[in-house]
């Protein structure tokens, strides 16, 4: 999430410092799936789904700005295979029947291409689905992409842009009368150091707390949901389009999962719920039971109390922003596009309307109006 | 022709069969170090690719020592102690 904003912000000329906590174990950007999704983005929200597709249609063209071809590194492995939603049964299937008509009510462009699969039209895509599986939903613009490979190539960009990269926690970021033109500045602090700067951006993910944001005139209400991953040795290649919840990687490997959890900053892993992610996997991909699993893992994403990102232009200080979202990978081309533009414009707020925090203002009167 | 060669003689000797032919090796030693010695530079082929496989870490890694060890396929041959009558199948048996 920062490095794509500050790679967007160097792009247009901007001199940025990135000050980046590093790869600890609450980095979504180190823990997570690699899905660029599309589909049921933004049920409730049509500017979520737009965002989230014009960010997959920018996908390809961000992909190979940062493949510059010098690199030995592994390529990102962006591909934009189609993604299904899997359905057991014939319950989910309606269910998902019935969220699909909501989506093309609703959600505009980014709805009107999902379509719905039945088993055999599902099996003329995968042909390894199992007896139990009904059918799916399939949207033509979601894909996956390597999520490690894919921070190392924006780190790399990062370099030839000119970004300078500070290694440090941000512990404080106040305001500050200074001489920029604007006649304010901000001050971010680290442990060691102390960096000026004319405009700031959080995008600290579940690092963007109250201590941080509230002196600056933003609110992020943020917490961590646990996700666990399970990843299996590799294996032939039997998945085209990327499911949900089961994406084959380039080397072979399956990853499988999407439980969510409200379990606070705990990235630890349980027998649980690694056990109902494989009896699902297996349902749906009967020959993965052969197959063996060789890691799992817990990652916190980093949710708003609606999941919808949140994007804010402090009234207060207009030099400071927030800019956060679970979406870290399927936004990424978008963060380097359009939300740093806009920011760069000074028209965040303008551009967002949908994603400023203002809505849970609104939804806590309505709440308290309703009790009384 | 083999660039390992044991450096510390077997205090006691067990056989594996490895693609069919007897080998005698240490009850001390992995089937990778088996492997190596024989002259066998890869041991399976990678799924996806077709490519072959070789080990490079010989800890337990980077997954490019997997064979097939008594029907077990996908072994990582690097962390699989040797015991005697072990029975051990390279997907490229025919390997320099």
């Amino acid at each position: 999430m920062g490095a794509s904003l500050a790679l967007g912000f160097a792009r247009a000329g901007a001199s940025v410092t990135m000050v980046d906590a590093g790869d600890d174990r609450f980095h979504a950007s180190v823990g997570n799936f690699g899905l660029v999704w599309v589909q049921g983005k933004g049920a409730t929200c049509p500017d979520y789904a737009d965002l989230s597709l014009r960010s997959a249609k920018a996908w390809q063209g961000f992909a190979e700005t940062l493949e510059d071809g010098t690199s030995t590194d592994a390529p990102l492995g962006y591909r934009r295979c189609g993604g299904v939603k899997i359905t057991l049964g014939a319950e989910e299937l309606d269910a998902a029947a019935a969220g699909l008509d909501r989506m093309h009510n609703q959600s505009g462009p980014a709805g009107a291409d999902m379509i719905l699969l039945d088993r055999d039209a599902l099996r003329d895509r995968i042909a390894a689905i199992g007896p139990e599986v009904s059918g799916g939903t399939f949207c033509p613009h979601d894909g996956h992409a390597d999520p490690l490979t894919t921070l190392r190539a924006l780190h790399r960009a990062l370099r030839r842009a000119g970004v300078r990269v500070v290694r440090g926690k941000a512990l404080r970021v106040s305001a500050e009368a200074n001489s920029e033109p604007s006649g304010q500045g901000f001050v971010i602090e680290t442990e060691t150091r102390r960096i000026a700067c004319g405009r700031v951006v959080l995008a600290a993910g579940l690092g963007n707390t109250p201590d941080i944001c509230e002196p600056l005139g933003l609110r992020a209400h943020l917490r961590p949901q646990r996700g666990q991953i399970v990843v299996t040795e590799r294996t032939a290649r039997f998945l085209d389009p990327v499911c949900h919840s089961v994406r084959q990687t380039e080397d072979g490997t399956v990853m499988l999962g999407d439980s969510k959890e409200e379990v606070g900053f705990d990235t630890s892993t349980t027998g649980d719920v690694t056990r109902a992610i494989l009896d699902r996997a297996v349902r749906c991909f009967p020959h993965l039971a052969r197959v063996r699993m060789m890691r799992t893992w817990g990652a916190l994403r980093v949710m708003s109390p609606d999941g919808l990102p949140i994007y804010q232009t402090s009234e207060r200080y207009p030099g400071a922003s927030l800019v956060t979202c679970h979406s870290g990978v399927t936004l990424a081309a978008a963060h380097t596009g359009e939300v740093a533009t806009a920011i760069l414009e000074n028209r965040l707020n303008a551009s967002y309307p949908a994603f400023s925090p203002a809505r849970f203002d609104a939804r806590s009167e309505a709440r308290s109006e309703a009790t009384t | 022709m083999t660039l390992w060669t044991r450096a510390i003689p077997a205090s006691e000797t067990v056989m594996i069969h490895v693609n069919g032919q007897p080998v005698t090796a240490s009850p001390d030693e992995t089937v990778a170090t088996v492997l190596l010695r024989m002259g066998l530079r890869s041991f399976g082929l990678h799924p996806v690719t077709g490519q072959p496989l070789a080990p490079a870490c010989l800890m337990g890694v980077c997954f490019g020592c997997l064979c097939q060890i008594d029907e077990r396929p996908g072994t990582q041959a690097c962390l699989e102690p040797v015991r005697d009558g072990m029975t051990v199948q390279t997907e490229r048996p025919d390997a320099p």
